[in-house]
């Protein structure tokens, strides 16, 4: 098979960013894996990653560059720099029968979304309470933004991961770029 | 917007889910032994009552999970929602 190079899926793609109010920055190649597992698995799962693995809902667990997000009562997604070795670790930590791990790297594409004015813009496409009271630091969840499904994950008072669909990457800059102008107009 | 509370997640936007059919149907067992009265029924009968309405929901963008909710569906009032493999609660009208 031809060595394709790899394409940067936000590559001509214009982000908005706002001065003293919003940044978006693209997270580069990452490793994404999801993970499911059974409660009986967790503790060998959380030894291989180095890592508690989190069991309270949409919670977030780092150790060093790694991230495990709770995505569902026996799933998480792993993100991590895409030279890990962990991802054979933590496969060969799978008991048998009660687990999977997929490589799910390239299926999504990923922005940090940062400044006062993040959460105003990211709730123009998605529905959540992104009051810090609701939606605390280190909370993290399956969402949805516009027609995009997507993976938020906050990791500052005003600073978000933000996962979605590597097709729907220009979608979700065009999304994001239309808030952005609301913004910056009602920002003055 | 209508917020439904999912077992796992809490309280979140009705967007976020789907819907998924009466609850607590059990498929026959061993179908060719029904008649086709009997089959049909499983088919196609739902008790469809103004009232409370025991029903399947997915929290499809969330966490995924199926679960069930007791829903009044004159008001749409959520009165509760319950984990997969739970028993019917019983709460009045
Ligand atoms: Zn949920």
């Amino acid at each position: 098979m031809a060595d394709l190079p790899r394409a940067d899926p936000w590559r001509g793609l214009a982000l908005p960013q706002l001065p003293g109010l919003l940044t978006l920055t693209p997270h580069g190649d990452a490793a994404r894996l999801s993970l499911r597992g059974e409660a009986a698995s967790l503790a060998p799962l959380g030894a291989a990653l180095g890592l508690v693995l989190p069991t309270t809902p949409c919670r977030a667990a780092t150790s060093g560059t790694r991230a495990a997000l709770w995505l569902g009562p026996d799933e998480w997604l792993i993100l991590t720099p895409p030279d890990d070795p962990v991802r054979d670790t933590l496969a060969a930590a799978i008991p048998a029968g009660a687990g999977a791990l997929v490589d799910i790297s390239h299926r999504q594409a990923a922005l940090t979304i940062s400044g006062p004015a993040a959460t105003e813009v990211l709730n123009a496409g998605c529905p959540l309470d992104l009051d810090p009271c609701v939606f605390a630091v280190g909370m993290c969840t399956r969402t949805i933004c516009g027609k995009a499904s997507i993976v938020l994950w906050r990791q500052a008072m005003e600073t978000f991961h933000f996962e979605v669909g590597r097709s729907f990457a220009a979608y979700a800059a065009g999304l994001l770029s239309a808030a952005a102008r609301l913004a910056a107009r009602r920002a003055g | 917007m209508l917020l439904i509370p999912c077992p796992y997640c809490g309280p979140r936007p009705e967007i976020e889910f789907s819907y998924g059919g009466e609850a607590h149907l059990a498929r026959p067992r061993d179908p060719a032994a029904c008649d086709d009265a009997a089959w049909g029924d499983f088919l196609y009968a739902r008790t469809n009552p103004k009232g409370i309405h025991a029903e399947r929901w997915r929290h499809a963008h969330g966490c995924g999970r199926f679960f069930n909710a007791l829903r009044h569906t004159v008001s749409d009032q959520f009165l509760i929602t319950y984990r997969i493999g739970a028993p019917r609660p019983e709460i009045a009208a």
